[in-house]
Protein backbone atom coordinates (compact mmCIF):
# COMPACT_ATOMS: atom_id res chain seq x y z
CA UNK A 1 0.00 0.00 0.00
CA UNK A 2 1.41 3.72 -0.74
CA UNK A 3 2.96 4.87 1.93
CA UNK A 4 0.90 8.30 1.08
CA UNK A 5 -1.84 6.70 1.66
CA UNK A 6 -1.47 5.55 4.88
CA UNK A 7 -0.09 8.83 6.28
CA UNK A 8 -3.23 10.25 5.33
CA UNK A 9 -5.29 7.86 6.98
CA UNK A 10 -3.83 8.10 10.30
CA UNK A 11 -4.01 12.27 9.80
CA UNK A 12 -7.84 12.59 8.93
CA UNK A 13 -9.30 8.98 10.35
CA UNK A 14 -11.84 6.77 8.23
CA UNK A 15 -14.52 8.31 9.40
CA UNK A 16 -14.20 11.45 7.66
CA UNK A 17 -14.88 11.46 3.63
CA UNK A 18 -11.87 9.93 1.71
CA UNK A 19 -11.36 13.10 -0.19
CA UNK A 20 -12.70 16.42 -0.61
CA UNK A 21 -13.88 18.31 -3.87
CA UNK A 22 -12.62 21.51 -2.39
CA UNK A 23 -13.81 24.48 -5.51
CA UNK A 24 -13.65 24.66 -8.43
CA UNK A 25 -10.11 24.87 -9.43
CA UNK A 26 -8.32 21.95 -7.14
CA UNK A 27 -9.40 18.05 -6.11
CA UNK A 28 -7.23 16.64 -3.17
CA UNK A 29 -7.01 12.75 -2.03
CA UNK A 30 -5.90 11.26 0.80
CA UNK A 31 -1.87 12.08 1.18
CA UNK A 32 -2.37 15.96 -0.05
CA UNK A 33 -2.73 14.46 -3.76
CA UNK A 34 -3.68 17.44 -5.43
CA UNK A 35 -5.06 17.84 -8.74
CA UNK A 36 -5.86 21.57 -10.08
CA UNK A 37 -6.98 22.34 -13.46
CA UNK A 38 -5.45 23.33 -16.17
CA UNK A 39 -5.75 25.73 -18.97
CA UNK A 40 -3.34 26.43 -21.78
CA UNK A 41 -2.75 27.57 -25.07
CA UNK A 42 -1.59 25.03 -27.73
CA UNK A 43 0.50 26.79 -29.93
CA UNK A 44 -0.62 26.91 -34.09
CA UNK A 45 1.28 26.74 -36.84
CA UNK A 46 1.44 29.26 -39.29
CA UNK A 47 4.13 27.22 -41.36
CA UNK A 48 3.01 26.69 -45.45
CA UNK A 49 4.19 24.39 -47.73
CA UNK A 50 6.75 26.52 -49.84
CA UNK A 51 6.78 26.64 -53.45
CA UNK A 52 4.51 27.97 -56.48
CA UNK A 53 2.96 24.24 -57.26
CA UNK A 54 2.03 24.62 -53.24
CA UNK A 55 -1.53 25.78 -53.76
CA UNK A 56 -3.56 22.14 -53.73
CA UNK A 57 -1.74 20.82 -50.69
CA UNK A 58 -1.75 24.22 -48.25
CA UNK A 59 -5.66 24.39 -49.34
CA UNK A 60 -6.42 20.71 -48.41
CA UNK A 61 -4.31 19.60 -45.91
CA UNK A 62 -3.80 21.70 -43.52
CA UNK A 63 -6.86 21.28 -41.45
CA UNK A 64 -6.08 18.26 -39.86
CA UNK A 65 -2.00 18.69 -39.10
CA UNK A 66 0.79 21.14 -39.72
CA UNK A 67 3.40 20.93 -42.59
CA UNK A 68 6.32 20.25 -40.46
CA UNK A 69 6.09 16.21 -39.94
CA UNK A 70 5.22 15.61 -43.56
CA UNK A 71 7.94 17.90 -44.75
CA UNK A 72 10.28 15.79 -42.55
CA UNK A 73 9.58 12.58 -44.27
CA UNK A 74 11.92 11.02 -46.36
CA UNK A 75 11.29 11.04 -50.29
CA UNK A 76 9.48 8.18 -51.97
CA UNK A 77 7.95 7.37 -55.26
CA UNK A 78 4.98 8.73 -56.31
CA UNK A 79 3.05 5.23 -55.84
CA UNK A 80 3.83 5.45 -52.25
CA UNK A 81 2.89 9.25 -51.74
CA UNK A 82 -0.89 8.12 -53.90
CA UNK A 83 -1.10 5.61 -51.36
CA UNK A 84 -0.62 7.88 -48.38
CA UNK A 85 -3.02 10.43 -49.71
CA UNK A 86 -5.51 8.30 -50.26
CA UNK A 87 -5.38 6.94 -46.87
CA UNK A 88 -5.84 10.21 -45.48
CA UNK A 89 -8.84 10.50 -47.62
CA UNK A 90 -10.21 7.01 -47.24
CA UNK A 91 -9.80 6.40 -43.44
CA UNK A 92 -9.08 9.40 -41.79
CA UNK A 93 -11.59 11.43 -44.04
CA UNK A 94 -10.01 13.82 -45.44
CA UNK A 95 -12.17 16.53 -46.79
CA UNK A 96 -9.83 16.43 -50.34
CA UNK A 97 -11.23 17.56 -53.44
CA UNK A 98 -10.61 14.36 -55.89
CA UNK A 99 -9.69 17.35 -58.39
CA UNK A 100 -6.90 18.68 -56.31
CA UNK A 101 -5.01 15.14 -55.51
CA UNK A 102 -2.87 14.95 -58.48
CA UNK A 103 -1.59 17.87 -57.56
CA UNK A 104 -0.82 17.04 -53.75
CA UNK A 105 0.89 13.91 -55.37
CA UNK A 106 2.80 15.60 -57.15
CA UNK A 107 4.09 17.88 -54.92
CA UNK A 108 5.01 15.51 -52.46
CA UNK A 109 6.83 13.32 -55.37
CA UNK A 110 8.77 16.09 -56.16
CA UNK A 111 10.44 17.06 -52.84
CA UNK B 1 25.85 23.72 -21.86
CA UNK B 2 27.61 21.81 -19.06
CA UNK B 3 28.24 18.90 -20.72
CA UNK B 4 29.69 20.66 -23.86
CA UNK B 5 32.81 19.33 -22.47
CA UNK B 6 31.70 15.51 -23.28
CA UNK B 7 29.62 15.82 -26.52
CA UNK B 8 30.55 17.42 -29.37
CA UNK B 9 28.64 20.87 -30.25
CA UNK B 10 26.99 19.19 -33.38
CA UNK B 11 26.70 15.18 -33.66
CA UNK B 12 26.73 13.33 -37.20
CA UNK B 13 23.19 12.85 -36.22
CA UNK B 14 23.24 14.68 -32.77
CA UNK B 15 21.83 17.91 -31.35
CA UNK B 16 23.26 21.33 -30.67
CA UNK B 17 24.38 21.41 -27.01
CA UNK B 18 25.72 25.08 -26.70
CA UNK B 19 23.72 27.88 -26.06
CA UNK B 20 25.92 30.33 -28.37
CA UNK B 21 25.19 27.70 -31.00
CA UNK B 22 21.41 28.28 -30.37
CA UNK B 23 21.89 31.95 -30.28
CA UNK B 24 23.36 31.84 -34.16
CA UNK B 25 21.01 29.72 -35.19
CA UNK B 26 17.54 31.33 -34.18
CA UNK B 27 14.96 32.93 -36.41
CA UNK B 28 11.78 34.16 -36.24
CA UNK B 29 8.79 32.03 -36.83
CA UNK B 30 6.05 33.63 -35.76
CA UNK B 31 3.52 31.89 -33.66
CA UNK B 32 5.56 29.53 -32.89
CA UNK B 33 8.86 32.00 -31.15
CA UNK B 34 11.69 31.20 -31.49
CA UNK B 35 12.93 27.66 -32.68
CA UNK B 36 16.40 26.65 -33.52
CA UNK B 37 18.10 24.61 -35.81
CA UNK B 38 20.79 22.05 -36.11
CA UNK B 39 22.57 20.79 -39.83
CA UNK B 40 20.40 17.49 -39.26
CA UNK B 41 17.07 19.66 -39.52
CA UNK B 42 16.19 18.93 -35.79
CA UNK B 43 13.94 21.83 -34.78
CA UNK B 44 13.63 22.72 -31.45
CA UNK B 45 10.88 24.58 -29.53
CA UNK B 46 9.98 25.73 -26.14
CA UNK B 47 6.64 26.89 -27.17
CA UNK B 48 4.61 23.88 -25.81
CA UNK B 49 2.97 24.78 -22.44
CA UNK B 50 4.10 22.97 -19.38
CA UNK B 51 7.19 21.64 -21.39
CA UNK B 52 10.57 22.97 -21.86
CA UNK B 53 13.10 22.52 -24.60
CA UNK B 54 11.85 20.11 -26.92
CA UNK B 55 12.63 18.44 -30.67
CA UNK B 56 9.82 19.61 -32.54
CA UNK B 57 8.67 16.92 -34.76
CA UNK B 58 5.35 18.53 -35.51
CA UNK B 59 3.12 21.67 -34.16
CA UNK B 60 -0.42 19.81 -34.94
CA UNK B 61 -1.78 17.96 -33.54
CA UNK B 62 1.78 17.77 -31.76
CA UNK B 63 4.74 15.73 -31.82
CA UNK B 64 7.39 16.52 -29.18
CA UNK B 65 10.86 14.05 -28.55
CA UNK B 66 12.92 14.47 -25.65
CA UNK B 67 16.64 15.98 -26.93
CA UNK B 68 18.64 12.73 -26.20
CA UNK B 69 21.02 14.91 -23.54
CA UNK B 70 17.85 14.38 -20.92
CA UNK B 71 18.80 10.66 -20.79
CA UNK B 72 21.80 11.23 -19.35
CA UNK B 73 20.94 13.03 -16.75
CA UNK B 74 18.85 10.31 -14.54
CA UNK B 75 16.81 7.44 -14.60
CA UNK B 76 13.51 9.78 -14.58
CA UNK B 77 12.48 11.89 -17.58
CA UNK B 78 11.41 15.14 -15.80
CA UNK B 79 7.63 16.12 -17.26
CA UNK B 80 8.26 18.86 -18.68
CA UNK B 81 10.71 16.88 -21.06
CA UNK B 82 8.82 13.80 -21.63
CA UNK B 83 7.97 13.28 -25.30
CA UNK B 84 4.35 13.86 -26.39
CA UNK B 85 2.12 12.64 -29.37
CA UNK B 86 -1.29 12.91 -30.14
CA UNK B 87 -3.50 11.64 -33.52
CA UNK B 88 -5.93 14.23 -33.76
CA UNK B 89 -5.64 17.71 -32.98
CA UNK B 90 -9.50 18.41 -31.30
CA UNK B 91 -7.26 18.21 -27.92
CA UNK B 92 -9.39 20.24 -25.09
CA UNK B 93 -7.02 22.97 -24.11
CA UNK B 94 -8.72 23.19 -20.41
CA UNK B 95 -9.94 20.79 -18.03
CA UNK B 96 -11.89 21.68 -15.12
CA UNK B 97 -11.06 18.91 -12.27
CA UNK B 98 -14.28 19.50 -10.63
CA UNK B 99 -16.68 18.38 -13.65
CA UNK B 100 -14.19 15.95 -15.44
CA UNK B 101 -15.63 12.24 -15.36
CA UNK B 102 -14.51 9.19 -16.37
CA UNK B 103 -17.54 6.53 -17.37
CA UNK B 104 -17.08 3.50 -17.35
CA UNK B 105 -20.08 1.31 -19.40
CA UNK B 106 -21.27 -1.37 -21.87
CA UNK B 107 -21.11 -4.95 -20.76
CA UNK B 108 -21.11 -4.13 -17.00
CA UNK B 109 -23.43 -4.85 -14.15
CA UNK B 110 -23.15 -0.80 -12.62
CA UNK B 111 -22.16 1.69 -14.87
CA UNK B 112 -19.98 4.16 -13.47
CA UNK B 113 -19.17 8.01 -13.65
CA UNK B 114 -16.34 8.34 -11.40
CA UNK B 115 -15.12 12.07 -10.81
CA UNK B 116 -11.69 12.64 -9.95
CA UNK B 117 -12.55 12.50 -5.97
CA UNK B 118 -14.28 9.22 -6.68
CA UNK B 119 -10.40 8.12 -7.95
CA UNK B 120 -8.74 9.67 -5.72
CA UNK B 121 -9.94 8.39 -2.93
CA UNK B 122 -9.64 4.54 -4.00
CA UNK B 123 -6.55 2.36 -3.23
CA UNK B 124 -3.45 3.43 -5.28
CA UNK B 125 -0.54 1.34 -7.23
CA UNK B 126 2.59 3.15 -7.73
CA UNK B 127 5.57 2.12 -9.78
CA UNK B 128 7.89 3.10 -12.36
CA UNK B 129 7.57 2.37 -16.04
CA UNK B 130 8.75 3.48 -19.44
CA UNK B 131 6.38 5.08 -22.23
CA UNK B 132 7.86 4.27 -25.86
CA UNK B 133 6.28 5.25 -28.89
CA UNK B 134 5.98 1.94 -31.35
CA UNK B 135 7.72 3.94 -33.78
CA UNK B 136 10.60 4.68 -31.40
CA UNK B 137 13.95 5.33 -33.53
CA UNK B 138 12.08 5.20 -36.38
CA UNK B 139 14.49 7.47 -38.95
CA UNK B 140 17.17 4.69 -38.20
CA UNK B 141 15.20 2.07 -40.11
CA UNK B 142 16.94 1.32 -43.39
CA UNK B 143 15.29 1.76 -45.98
CA UNK B 144 13.41 4.50 -44.42
CA UNK B 145 10.03 4.39 -43.63
CA UNK B 146 6.88 6.99 -43.43
CA UNK B 147 5.79 8.70 -39.57
CA UNK B 148 7.12 10.39 -37.10
CA UNK B 149 10.64 10.85 -38.18
CA UNK B 150 11.86 10.07 -34.36
CA UNK B 151 15.27 9.37 -33.76
CA UNK B 152 15.48 7.92 -29.76
CA UNK B 153 13.47 10.10 -27.82
CA UNK B 154 10.13 8.96 -28.31
CA UNK B 155 10.75 7.26 -24.89
CA UNK B 156 10.64 8.53 -21.46
CA UNK B 157 10.29 6.86 -17.73
CA UNK B 158 8.30 7.98 -14.83
CA UNK B 159 6.87 7.40 -11.49
CA UNK B 160 3.55 6.66 -11.84
CA UNK B 161 0.59 7.08 -9.53
CA UNK B 162 -2.62 6.19 -9.68
CA UNK B 163 -5.69 3.29 -9.10
CA UNK B 164 -5.59 -0.34 -11.16
CA UNK B 165 -7.97 -0.40 -13.66
CA UNK B 166 -8.77 -3.93 -11.95
CA UNK B 167 -10.16 -1.75 -9.07
CA UNK B 168 -12.68 0.57 -11.46
CA UNK B 169 -13.41 -2.79 -13.54
CA UNK B 170 -14.70 -4.76 -9.93
CA UNK B 171 -16.50 -1.44 -8.86
CA UNK B 172 -18.44 -1.51 -11.97
CA UNK B 173 -19.09 -5.41 -12.46
CA UNK B 174 -17.43 -6.56 -15.80
CA UNK B 175 -20.21 -9.60 -16.71
CA UNK B 176 -19.18 -13.44 -17.75
CA UNK B 177 -18.56 -13.15 -21.39
CA UNK B 178 -16.63 -9.94 -21.34
CA UNK B 179 -13.36 -10.03 -24.13
CA UNK B 180 -12.02 -6.43 -23.85
CA UNK B 181 -12.21 -3.05 -22.70
CA UNK B 182 -11.84 0.02 -25.00
CA UNK B 183 -10.48 3.31 -23.37
CA UNK B 184 -10.96 6.48 -25.49
CA UNK B 185 -9.85 10.10 -24.39
CA UNK B 186 -11.38 13.46 -24.84
CA UNK B 187 -9.10 14.28 -27.86
CA UNK B 188 -11.46 14.35 -31.12
CA UNK B 189 -11.45 14.05 -34.63
CA UNK B 190 -10.94 17.34 -36.59
CA UNK B 191 -13.47 16.34 -39.25
CA UNK B 192 -16.53 14.58 -39.45
CA UNK B 193 -16.25 10.75 -39.37
CA UNK B 194 -12.45 10.55 -38.82
CA UNK B 195 -12.59 7.43 -36.53
CA UNK B 196 -12.06 9.11 -33.00
CA UNK B 197 -8.50 7.62 -31.07
CA UNK B 198 -9.43 4.49 -29.04
CA UNK B 199 -7.28 1.50 -27.79
CA UNK B 200 -8.44 -2.28 -26.55
CA UNK B 201 -6.61 -4.13 -24.33
CA UNK B 202 -7.81 -7.54 -23.61
CA UNK B 203 -10.14 -7.88 -20.31
CA UNK B 204 -7.31 -10.34 -18.62
CA UNK B 205 -4.63 -7.93 -19.49
CA UNK B 206 -6.94 -5.29 -17.90
CA UNK B 207 -7.45 -6.73 -14.57
CA UNK B 208 -4.10 -7.72 -14.30
CA UNK B 209 -4.04 -5.57 -11.28
CA UNK B 210 -0.97 -3.94 -13.09
CA UNK B 211 -2.70 -1.55 -15.41
CA UNK B 212 -3.20 1.42 -13.81
CA UNK B 213 -5.21 4.73 -14.29
CA UNK B 214 -2.79 7.39 -13.24
CA UNK B 215 -3.04 10.49 -11.92
CA UNK B 216 0.41 11.55 -10.96
CA UNK B 217 3.88 11.02 -12.74
CA UNK B 218 6.83 11.62 -10.98
CA UNK B 219 5.24 13.21 -8.26
CA UNK B 220 3.05 16.06 -10.10
CA UNK B 221 -0.06 15.80 -11.77
CA UNK B 222 0.70 15.08 -15.43
CA UNK B 223 1.26 17.14 -18.22
CA UNK B 224 -2.15 18.55 -20.21
CA UNK B 225 -0.11 17.27 -23.39
CA UNK B 226 0.59 14.05 -21.21
CA UNK B 227 -2.88 13.37 -20.97
CA UNK B 228 -4.47 15.35 -17.76
CA UNK B 229 -5.92 14.56 -15.72
CA UNK B 230 -5.91 10.74 -16.04
CA UNK B 231 -3.74 8.51 -18.08
CA UNK B 232 -4.14 4.54 -18.83
CA UNK B 233 -0.62 2.88 -17.72
CA UNK B 234 0.00 -0.22 -19.92
CA UNK B 235 3.30 -1.59 -18.28
CA UNK B 236 6.09 -3.31 -20.64
CA UNK B 237 3.86 -2.49 -23.46
CA UNK B 238 4.08 0.15 -26.22
CA UNK B 239 2.55 3.99 -25.47
CA UNK B 240 -0.18 3.40 -28.07
CA UNK B 241 -2.27 2.18 -25.17
CA UNK B 242 -1.24 4.25 -22.57
CA UNK B 243 -4.39 6.39 -23.45
CA UNK B 244 -4.33 9.97 -22.84
CA UNK B 245 -6.90 12.47 -21.16
CA UNK B 246 -8.91 9.04 -20.21
CA UNK B 247 -12.94 9.68 -20.09
CA UNK B 248 -14.39 6.61 -21.30
CA UNK B 249 -14.03 2.93 -21.05
CA UNK B 250 -16.60 0.43 -22.65
CA UNK B 251 -16.71 -2.93 -21.56
CA UNK B 252 -16.94 -5.14 -24.69
CA UNK B 253 -18.35 -8.44 -24.96
CA UNK B 254 -16.86 -9.03 -28.58
CA UNK B 255 -13.59 -8.03 -30.07
CA UNK B 256 -12.70 -4.48 -30.95
CA UNK B 257 -13.77 -4.33 -34.60
CA UNK B 258 -13.02 -0.34 -34.42
CA UNK B 259 -10.02 1.24 -36.64
CA UNK B 260 -6.88 1.82 -34.05
CA UNK B 261 -7.79 -1.59 -32.57
CA UNK B 262 -8.08 -3.92 -35.93
CA UNK B 263 -6.34 -1.85 -38.59
CA UNK B 264 -3.39 0.59 -37.20
CA UNK B 265 -0.46 0.07 -34.90
CA UNK B 266 -0.18 -3.60 -36.85
CA UNK B 267 3.21 -5.23 -36.63
CA UNK B 268 4.74 -8.70 -38.47
CA UNK B 269 3.79 -11.98 -36.88
CA UNK B 270 7.22 -12.19 -36.87
CA UNK B 271 10.64 -12.96 -35.28
CA UNK B 272 11.40 -9.16 -34.27
CA UNK B 273 8.13 -8.17 -36.13
CA UNK B 274 10.93 -7.83 -39.02
CA UNK B 275 10.24 -8.19 -42.61
CA UNK B 276 11.62 -8.11 -45.81
CA UNK B 277 11.58 -4.40 -47.89
CA UNK B 278 8.68 -5.35 -50.22
CA UNK B 279 7.57 -8.58 -48.93
CA UNK B 280 3.77 -9.08 -49.02
CA UNK B 281 1.37 -11.51 -47.50
CA UNK B 282 2.71 -11.87 -43.98
CA UNK B 283 0.19 -12.30 -41.08
CA UNK B 284 -0.10 -9.37 -39.40
CA UNK B 285 -0.84 -8.92 -34.97
CA UNK B 286 -1.57 -5.79 -32.95
CA UNK B 287 1.78 -4.21 -31.72
CA UNK B 288 1.83 -5.57 -28.18
CA UNK B 289 4.98 -5.81 -25.27
CA UNK B 290 8.16 -3.95 -25.58
CA UNK B 291 11.49 -5.48 -26.04
CA UNK B 292 14.47 -5.24 -24.60
CA UNK B 293 17.36 -1.47 -25.95
CA UNK B 294 19.90 0.25 -24.01
CA UNK B 295 21.92 3.65 -25.05
CA UNK B 296 25.20 5.26 -24.65
CA UNK B 297 24.16 7.89 -23.29
CA UNK B 298 27.18 10.34 -22.11
CA UNK B 299 28.99 9.95 -25.60
CA UNK B 300 27.07 10.71 -29.28
CA UNK B 301 28.32 10.00 -32.37
CA UNK B 302 31.14 11.92 -33.58
CA UNK B 303 32.30 12.84 -30.03
CA UNK B 304 36.35 13.40 -29.53
CA UNK B 305 38.19 11.30 -26.97
CA UNK B 306 41.71 10.70 -25.46
CA UNK B 307 43.46 7.98 -27.10
CA UNK B 308 44.53 5.42 -24.62
CA UNK B 309 42.67 6.94 -21.62
CA UNK B 310 40.30 4.64 -20.32
CA UNK B 311 36.54 5.16 -20.96
CA UNK B 312 33.56 5.97 -18.46
CA UNK B 313 30.52 4.90 -20.10
CA UNK B 314 27.07 5.45 -18.68
CA UNK B 315 23.84 4.58 -20.15
CA UNK B 316 20.02 3.39 -19.88
CA UNK B 317 18.80 0.38 -20.66
CA UNK B 318 15.21 -1.14 -20.10
CA UNK B 319 14.01 -4.62 -20.41
CA UNK B 320 10.71 -4.03 -22.42
CA UNK B 321 8.49 -6.07 -20.43
CA UNK B 322 10.63 -7.60 -18.09
CA UNK B 323 13.24 -6.41 -15.80
CA UNK B 324 16.96 -6.32 -17.16
CA UNK B 325 19.39 -8.84 -16.27
CA UNK B 326 22.62 -7.67 -17.86
CA UNK B 327 23.77 -5.10 -19.84
CA UNK B 328 27.12 -5.94 -22.19
CA UNK B 329 29.86 -2.86 -23.65
CA UNK B 330 31.69 -3.45 -26.41
CA UNK B 331 34.33 -0.58 -27.33
CA UNK B 332 35.41 -2.80 -30.54
CA UNK B 333 32.44 -2.85 -32.76
CA UNK B 334 31.05 -6.07 -31.24
CA UNK B 335 33.87 -8.06 -31.00
CA UNK B 336 34.73 -8.18 -27.18
CA UNK B 337 31.95 -7.43 -24.43
CA UNK B 338 32.53 -6.18 -21.38
CA UNK B 339 29.57 -6.30 -18.74
CA UNK B 340 28.55 -2.86 -17.16
CA UNK B 341 27.48 -2.37 -13.38
CA UNK B 342 23.89 -2.08 -12.97
CA UNK B 343 22.88 0.93 -10.70
CA UNK B 344 19.78 0.95 -8.62
CA UNK B 345 16.97 -1.26 -9.57
CA UNK B 346 13.77 1.16 -9.22
CA UNK B 347 11.31 -1.70 -11.13
CA UNK B 348 10.98 -4.40 -13.88
CA UNK B 349 9.27 -1.86 -16.40
CA UNK B 350 12.23 1.27 -15.73
CA UNK B 351 15.04 2.49 -17.15
CA UNK B 352 18.15 1.04 -15.11
CA UNK B 353 20.83 3.16 -15.72
CA UNK B 354 24.53 1.56 -15.96
CA UNK B 355 28.03 2.59 -16.01
CA UNK B 356 31.78 1.14 -17.39
CA UNK B 357 34.92 1.45 -17.48
CA UNK B 358 36.23 0.76 -20.74
CA UNK B 359 40.29 0.49 -21.26
CA UNK B 360 41.67 3.26 -23.03
CA UNK B 361 40.95 3.38 -26.91
CA UNK B 362 44.06 3.06 -29.93
CA UNK B 363 43.71 6.03 -32.08
CA UNK B 364 41.37 6.18 -34.82
CA UNK B 365 37.71 5.50 -34.85
CA UNK B 366 35.71 3.82 -31.97
CA UNK B 367 32.85 1.90 -31.87
CA UNK B 368 31.03 1.61 -28.99
CA UNK B 369 27.69 -0.47 -28.27
CA UNK B 370 25.95 -1.56 -26.12
CA UNK B 371 23.25 -4.90 -25.46
CA UNK B 372 20.61 -4.92 -23.20
CA UNK B 373 19.66 -9.17 -22.27
CA UNK B 374 16.35 -8.95 -19.90
CA UNK B 375 14.86 -11.04 -16.92
CA UNK B 376 13.58 -13.78 -19.46
CA UNK B 377 16.96 -14.05 -21.43
CA UNK B 378 16.05 -12.09 -24.25
CA UNK B 379 18.78 -10.07 -25.90
CA UNK B 380 18.74 -7.27 -28.40
CA UNK B 381 19.99 -8.41 -32.11
CA UNK B 382 22.74 -7.19 -33.47
CA UNK B 383 21.06 -7.02 -36.62
CA UNK B 384 18.47 -3.88 -36.75
CA UNK B 385 14.69 -5.22 -37.91
CA UNK B 386 12.55 -3.83 -41.07
CA UNK B 387 8.68 -3.74 -41.17
CA UNK B 388 6.95 -0.89 -42.94
CA UNK B 389 5.56 1.30 -40.06
CA UNK B 390 8.88 1.64 -38.22
CA UNK B 391 7.65 0.03 -35.12
CA UNK B 392 9.60 -2.05 -32.76
CA UNK B 393 13.48 -1.42 -33.26
CA UNK B 394 15.81 -2.89 -30.66
CA UNK B 395 19.02 -3.81 -32.43
CA UNK B 396 22.21 -2.95 -30.61
CA UNK B 397 22.66 0.27 -31.55
CA UNK B 398 26.18 1.94 -32.08
CA UNK B 399 27.95 4.99 -31.39
CA UNK B 400 31.17 5.84 -33.14
CA UNK B 401 33.64 8.32 -31.95
CA UNK B 402 37.26 9.22 -33.03
CA UNK B 403 40.41 8.92 -30.26
CA UNK B 404 42.91 10.63 -30.72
Amino acid sequence: MNRTWILAIAATGLAAPAFAASDATTVTGPGGVTLRSVTVDLPQSDREFPGTDAAAINNNCLTCHSAGMVLRQPPFPREKWAEIVNKMIQTYKAPIDAGDVPAIVDYLAKR
Amino acid sequence: MDQGHRVPMIGRRGFIAGAAALGALQRPTGALGVMMRDGDEAVFTTAFPQKGRMILQRTRPPLLETPFEVFDQGVFTPNDRFFVRWHWADIPEQVDVATFTLKVHGHVDRPLTLGLGDLLAMPRIEYAAVNQCSGNSRSLFSPRVGGAQWRHGAMGNARWLGVPLKAVLDRAGVKAGTVAIRARGLDEPVVPDAPAFAKSLAIDHARDGEVMIAFQMNGEQLPLLNGFPLRLVVPGWYSTYWVKMLSDIEVLAAADDQYWTKMAYRIPDTPHASVAPGQAGYAQVPINRMVPRSFITNLVDGAQVAAGKPLALRGLAFGGDQGVAKVEVSADGGGTWRQAQLAQDEGRYSFRQWHLAAPGPAAGPVRLMARCTNTAGETQPLEANWNPSGFMRNVVETTTLTAA
